[in-house]
C-alpha cells in the first residue's frame, strides 16, 4: 500500500500516524508537504494527521483546507480516493467540504486528554473490516475541538445512509452521555463519506497499535487499510 | 574588527544612577560599571548590565554554593553552565534536560506565564540538537480558597497544556502540592527531556573571526522587557502593574521553530546557537560571544520587529518568545535561509563575530553600546551571602501523639487531601500520548516512561524513565535533611520502575537570599542535595535558580524541586504500581513510624511540626539497588515507593491504580499502628510479588529489610482488624477533590 502522509505547519502527530502505517503494512509512507500541488503517482491512501495546523489560531483545520495540496487531496477523494484524517485531520475534512458537520469546542470548554471506548458502527468499510460489527475497543481523545455537530437533518442522513463509522461508548457498548466526553451529536466520533472511502474520526487509534506502548486496540483500523490495498502491497 | 570611538548617547551622571536604582542595580553594582566603562553607560548599556548582572541571570547569591553540587560520572557528557545537560544512555543516543521555573510571570498572568515557561524550557532542549520526547512540571500553588488562587490554578494548568499539546510533546509528568505559603507566590517549574545523537551536540560558544550573526524565529516586540528583572525582586500589591513584563508564547511558531532548527542542525551549517530566553538579545549575544572569547557587533536595524520605532534599548531587553540567535560557518546562509523560509520563520543575519572581545551595538547608524565583554562577566557581582541555620526541631515519637481518628478514616481523609488527591483533573488537559511513545502515563507508574524512538530505529527498545520531586514541608522543617531527601525521592521513583537512575537537573525555589534565614535554607538544601547525589551517584548536570519568591515579605517553602532521569534497557522491563490480584504485598525498608512532618500529622492531628523523616543515603541505596534488580530479573508484578502519607497511602494508591483490593497483616510490636500505617519514614517500597519466599530469601543476603505485609486480591483494603474499606469507596474520594474545587473555572 502506499500512503501518503500530509505535513502542515503545526501537524504533530505524524511520527504517531507513520510507525502505525508502518507496522501494519511493512511500508514507510510518503511524506507529502502542504504546498505540493500533487500527489505522488499511485498512492492509494491519504493521511491528514493530527496537530494544531497553522496554530489552530483560526477555526481548527480551517487554514489548513485551503493549503494547495488539498485541492489535490479533494481531487483524489472525488476519484475515489481514500482518505484518513485523524483529529484536526477530521477537522480539516470538515472544513474542505469532504465531510458533512463541524468539530466545535468540547463542551466541557477544556482540553481533554484522555481514554475513550468506541463502538465500531460499521464493520463494512476499507478502514473497519478487521473490526467486528458492535465491537468496541479503546483509544485516547486529545482536543480541545472534537464535538461533533451537525443540523438534525445531516445527522438523520448520515444514521440513515449508515456513514456514522464509529460512536463514543463504555467499555461495555452502551452509548451514554457519560461516554461521550467532548459532547457530540449523537457520540459521534467517526463519520464517512457515502462511497466509504473517507473516514474522519476524533480519537487516536495511530497511539494504540504495540503492545509495549498502549496496546493494541487500533491496530484493526491500519490492518483493515493495509488489507484493503494488500494487491498493491 | 571595529574600532569604533565611544559614541553612544551617554545618561547623564545622576540620571545614570537614579536609572541604575530602578533597573535593580545596587550603588556598588553602579559603581562597577562605572569602572568597566570609564564613563557613564548609554541607557542601552545600563540595561545591559542590569539584566546580566540580575539576580535571574548572574546567579550572583547562589553560585558560590551550587559550586558544592556534584556534576560529574562517567555517562555525564555536559554538565552545568550550557543551555541543559547532556547525558549519554546507550545507543550513542543522548538525553539532554533541564528544568526552569517561571514563577512570577505565572502569578501576574497564569495562562501566559506557565505557557512560555514550557516555551522557554523546550528550547533550552533543542538548541542542544534534541528533539524534545517529554515536558515534565513541579507545581505549587496556595490554598485553592486564597484569593485569585483558583484563577492561577486554571491558567497555570491551561497555559502548561495550551503550549505542550500544540508543539506535540508529550506532558508525561509532574507533582503538585498546595501550602498557604505559596498563596502570593506559586512555583511554576517546567522540564523538558529531549534526544540527541551523542556526538550531535549543540552548544553556545562563539567561534570563527567575521562568521555570521543570525537570528531566527518571531519578531522582537515590546514584550517582557525587563522581565529577568521582574524575577530579581520580591512582590508586592502593586505587582499587577508588571504585566507588561510578561511575555505572550506563541507554540505554533516554536513548533516551526522545532523542525527548522533540527533540519538546519542535520546539515553542517551551525557553529553555535543559543535561545533568546530571559534578557533576550542580550544575554544570548553576551553569552555566546562570552564563551567563545570572541567580540561580537550587532547591526540592530536588521532585527526582525513587529512594531515600529523600536529603539536598541528595547530590543535589547525585550523577551519575546520563539526567538534563536546563531552562529553559522561563512557562506551558510543561503541553505540555513532557505530552511526558515521554508517554515515562514523570519531569518537575518544581523551582525558578525569580531576579535575585539566587545559587544557593539548600532542602531540606526549610531553606537548605541560598546561594552568589553570579559569584565561583564569577570567582574559580575558574586555574593556570599550571610547564613542563618534553621533550628533542628524535635523528633515527634509516635507514641506520643494520640490517634484521634482511627485508621479507616484517616485513609479516607489523606487520600482526599489536597497533597493525594487524584491529580486527573490536570493530567486530562495535557497531552500525554503524542509521539506514540509513552508506555506510562501520569499515575500509571512513580516515573513516566517514555520509550526512545531513534533506539527503536536501531532495533533497540530503549526508554526513559522522568519524573520530579520535592517535599516542601520537610525542606522547611530541615533544609539539610529536605535537599537530601528531594534527590533521594527522583532516585526512587526511577528505581521503582526498573530503571537506572542516571542524573538530575535541579529548580532550586526560595525567599529573599538577602535574608540571611533564606540563605541559610538554600546552603543547607545544597548541601543535603550534593551529599544525596554523591551517594547514590546521581550528578547534577543542568539546573535553575528562583530567588525573591516573596510576597509582601513572606517567602514561600524552600522548594529544592528535582528532575531526575534514568534509563530503560528495554521499555518492556518497565513496571507500574496498578495492583494485580493473588499477590503478595512485600514492604522492602526500614519502618519506624516517623510522623514529624508527615501528611498524617498535618491532615489529621492538625500539626505542622516536628523533625522530617532522616534519609539514610546508605540504606536508601542498598535498598533501591536490591528493588531494581529483582524488577530487572522479572520478580516483581507492581512497585510502588512509600512518600507522602506512608506504607497505607502507597497500598491505596496501588489498588486503585489496579481496581484491586488487599488484606493487609498488623505491623510490628513496638510501632503504633499509626505510625505503622501512616509513618513516612524514607527509602521503603511496597512491592507485588508471585515468589515471596525467594524474594525474602535475597532480600536477606543483600542485607535489605523486607517483610511480607499482606496479599492482593477481592475488592476492598482489609485492615488486620477486619476493618475493610471498599476500593471504589477510596476511589471516590480520591478523585472528586479537584473537580469539586475546579468545576466553577470551567472556561474562566
Amino acid at each position: 500500500m502506499r500512503a501518503g502522509l500530509v505535513l502542515f505547519p503545526g501537524t504533530n502527530r505524524e511520527r504517531d500516524m507513520a510507525l502505525a502505517l508502518q507496522r501494519a503494512t511493512g511500508r514507510k509512507p510518503a511524506m507529502l508537504w502542504h504546498r505540493d500541488t500533487e500527489l505522488p503517482a499511485g498512492t492509494d491512501l491519504v493521511v491528514l494527521p493530527g496537530g494544531f495546523s497553522y496554530g489552530d489560531y483560526l477555526r481548527c483545520g480551517a487554514m489548513a483546507a485551503q493549503s494547495p495540496i488539498m485541492r489535490a487531496v479533494r481531487d483524489f477523494a472525488a476519484r475515489g480516493g481514500h482518505v484518513l484524517g485523524v483529529c484536526n485531520g477530521f477537522q480539516m475534512l470538515t472544513e474542505a467540504g469532504l465531510l458533512p458537520g463541524a468539530l466545535l469546542r468540547n463542551a466541557s470548554l477544556r482540553f481533554l486528554s484522555m481514554d475513550c471506548h468506541m463502538r465500531v458502527e460499521r464493520a463494512d468499510t476499507p478502514f473497519t473490516h478487521r473490526f467486528r460489527p458492535g465491537q468496541v475497543f479503546r483509544s485516547t481523545m486529545a482536543h480541545g475541538d472534537g464535538n461533533y455537530f451537525a443540523d438534525a437533518a445531516t445527522l438523520d442522513r448520515l444514521e440513515g445512509e449508515g456513514l456514522v463509522a464509529l460512536r463514543y461508548a463504555t467499555p461495555e457498548g452502551a452509548v451514554t452521555e457519560a461516554a461521550n466526553r467532548n459532547g457530540s451529536a449523537r457520540n459521534i466520533a467517526g463519520i464517512l463519506s457515502p462511497n466509504l472511502r473517507v473516514l474522519g474520526l476524533m480519537p487516536h487509534p495511530e497511539n494504540q497499535v504495540d503492545p509495549l506502548i498502549d496496546g493494541t486496540d487500533g491496530l484493526p483500523l491500519f490492518e483493515s487499510v493495509a488489507e484493503t490495498f494488500a494487491e498493491t502491497a | 574588527m571595529s574600532t569604533t570611538p565611544l559614541a553612544p548617547a551617554l545618561l547623564a551622571p545622576e540620571r545614570a544612577r537614579q536609572l541604575a536604582g530602578e533597573f535593580g542595580l545596587k550603588p556598588d553594582e553602579y559603581d562597577r560599571v562605572l569602572a568597566i566603562l570609564g564613563r557613564e553607560p548609554s541607557l542601552t548599556e545600563l540595561g545591559i548590565f542590569s539584566v546580566m548582572w540580575s539576580e535571574h541571570c548572574s546567579y550572583k547569591s547562589s553560585r558560590v554554593w551550587l559550586r558544592e553540587l556534584p556534576t560529574k560520572a562517567p555517562w555525564v557528557i555536559q554538565g552545568p553552565g550550557e543551555n541543559a545537560g547532556v547525558i549519554a544512555i546507550g545507543d550513542g543516543l543522548a538525553a539532554v534536560f533541564k528544568m526552569e521555573s517561571h514563577n512570577h510571570p505565572s502569578y501576574i498572568e497564569p495562562y501566559n506565564g506557565a505557557a512560555t515557561g514550557v516555551g522557554g524550557i523546550l528550547r533550552d532542549v533543542f538548541t542542544m540538537g534534541a528533539r524534545p520526547i517529554a515536558n515534565l512540571n513541579a507545581l505549587r500553588f496556595g490554598m485553592p480558597d486564597a484569593p485569585r488562587m483558583r484563577r492561577v490554578i486554571d491558567g497555570v494548568v491551561r497555559g502548561i497544556g495550551g503550549y505542550g499539546n500544540c508543539v506535540g510533546v508529550p506532558t508525561v509528568g509532574g507533582e503538585v502540592n498546595f501550602h498557604p505559603r505559596y498563596n502570593g507566590n506559586p512555583l511554576v517549574n517546567a522540564m523538558t527531556v529531549g534526544i540527541a545523537r551523542a556526538d550531535r551536540i549543540f552548544t553556545a560558544a562563539a567561534t570563527g573571526m567575521g562568521n555570521p550573526v543570525v537570528y531566527v524565529g518571531s519578531k522582537t516586540g515590546r514584550d517582557g522587557i525587563h522581565g529577568a528583572t521582574m524575577a530579581s525582586t520580591e512582590f508586592s500589591a502593586d505587582s499587577e502593574e508588571k504585566r507588561p513584563t510578561v511575555q505572550i508564547g506563541d507554540p505554533f511558531a516554536e513548533k516551526l521553530l522545532i523542525e527548522a532548527c533540527l533540519e538546519l542542525m542535520a546539515t553542517d551549517a551551525i557553529v553555535a546557537i543559543q535561545d533568546m530566553g530571559a534578557a533576550g538579545l542580550t544575554s544570548s549575544s553576551v553569552e555566546m560571544a562570552g564563551k567563545g572569547g570572541m567580540g561580537i557587533e550587532l547591526v540592530l536595524d536588521h532585527v526582525p520587529q513587529r512594531e515600529a520605532g523600536m529603539t536598541a534599548y528595547e530590543m535589547m531587553l525585550s523577551e519575546s518568545q520563539e526567538r534563536m540567535l546563531m552562529i553559522l560557518k561563512p557562506g551558510r546562509e543561503a541553505v540555513a535561509e532557505a530552511i526558515f523560509r521554508k517554515w515562514e520563520l523570519d531569518f537575518a543575519v544581523i551582525g558578525h563575530l569580531t576579535d575585539t572581545g566587545r559587544i557593539v551595538l548600532r542602531h540606526k547608524g549610531q553606537v548605541e553600546a560598546d561594552i568589553p565583554l570579559a569584565p561583564l562577566e569577570s567582574e559580575a557581582p558574586l555574593y556570599r551571602r550571610p547564613t542563618a541555620e534553621t533550628p533542628k526541631q524535635p523528633v515527634i515519637e509516635a507514641a506520643s501523639v494520640p490517634d484521634p481518628v482511627g485508621s479507616e478514616k484517616a485513609l479516607l481523609t489523606l487520600v482526599g487531601s489536597l497533597d493525594l488527591c487524584s491529580r486527573r483533573w490536570i493530567w486530562d488537559q495535557y497531552d500525554s500520548m503524542v509521539g506514540g511513545q509513552t508506555a506510562k502515563r501520569p499515575g500509571a507508574a512513580d516515573a513516566a516512561i517514555v520509550r526512545v524512538e531513534e533506539s527503536l530505529e536501531q532495533g533497540g527498545a530503549r526508554a526513559l524513565a522522568m519524573t520530579t520531586d520535592c517535599t516542601p514541608r520537610y525542606c522547611l522543617a530541615d533544609p539539610e535533611e529536605g535537599g537530601r531527601q528531594a534527590v533521594a525521592e527522583a532516585w526512587r521513583n526511577i528505581t521503582a520502575t526498573g530503571a537506572l537512575p542516571l542524573a538530575i537537573t535541579d529548580n532550586m525555589n526560595f525567599g529573599n537570599p538577602e535574608k540571611p534565614e533564606i540563605m541559610g535554607q538554600f546552603a543547607a538544601a545544597v548541601r543535603g542535595m550534593a551529599a544525596a547525589c554523591t551517594a547514590l551517584d546521581f550528578p547534577v548536570v543542568s539546573g535553575n535558580v528562583s530567588l525573591y519568591n516573596e510576597t509582601e515579605g513572606r517567602g514561600i517553602l524552600p522548594t529544592p524541586a528535582i528532575g531526575g532521569v534514568g534509563v530503560l534497557e528495554d521499555v518492556a522491563q518497565a513496571v507500574g504500581l496498578a495492583l494485580r490480584p493473588g499477590l503478595d504485598l512485600v514492604l522492602v525498608g526500614e519502618t519506624r513510624g516517623w510522623l514529624g512532618q508527615s501528611l498524617w500529622l498535618r491532615e489529621i492531628a492538625g500539626r505542622e511540626e516536628g523533625a522530617p523523616p532522616p534519609v539514610d543515603l546508605a540504606a536508601e541505596r542498598r535498598n533501591g539497588d536490591f528493588v531494581r534488580g529483582r524488577i530487572l530479573a522479572g520478580a516483581v508484578a507492581a512497585c510502588h515507593d512509600l512518600s507522602d502519607g506512608g506504607l497505607l497511602v502507597a497500598v491505596a494508591e496501588m489498588a486503585m491504580a489496579g481496581g484491586v483490593g488487599a488484606r493487609l497483616e498488623a505491623g510490628p510490636q513496638g510501632i503504633p499502628a499509626h505510625g505503622w500505617w501512616f509513618g513516612e519514614d524514607q527509602g521503603r517500597y511496597v512491592l507485588a510479588v508471585a515468589d515471596t519466599a525467594a524474594l525474602l530469601e535475597q532480600a536477606r543476603a543483600a542485607g535489605v529489610p523486607a517483610a511480607r505485609i499482606g496479599r492482593s486480591g477481592g475488592e476492598a483494603l482489609v485492615l488486620p482488624d477486619g476493618t475493610s474499606i471498599s476500593v471504589p469507596s477510596l476511589v471516590e474520594a480520591h478523585e472528586r477533590t479537584l473537580p469539586a474545587l475546579m468545576v466553577q473555572s470551567a472556561g474562566a
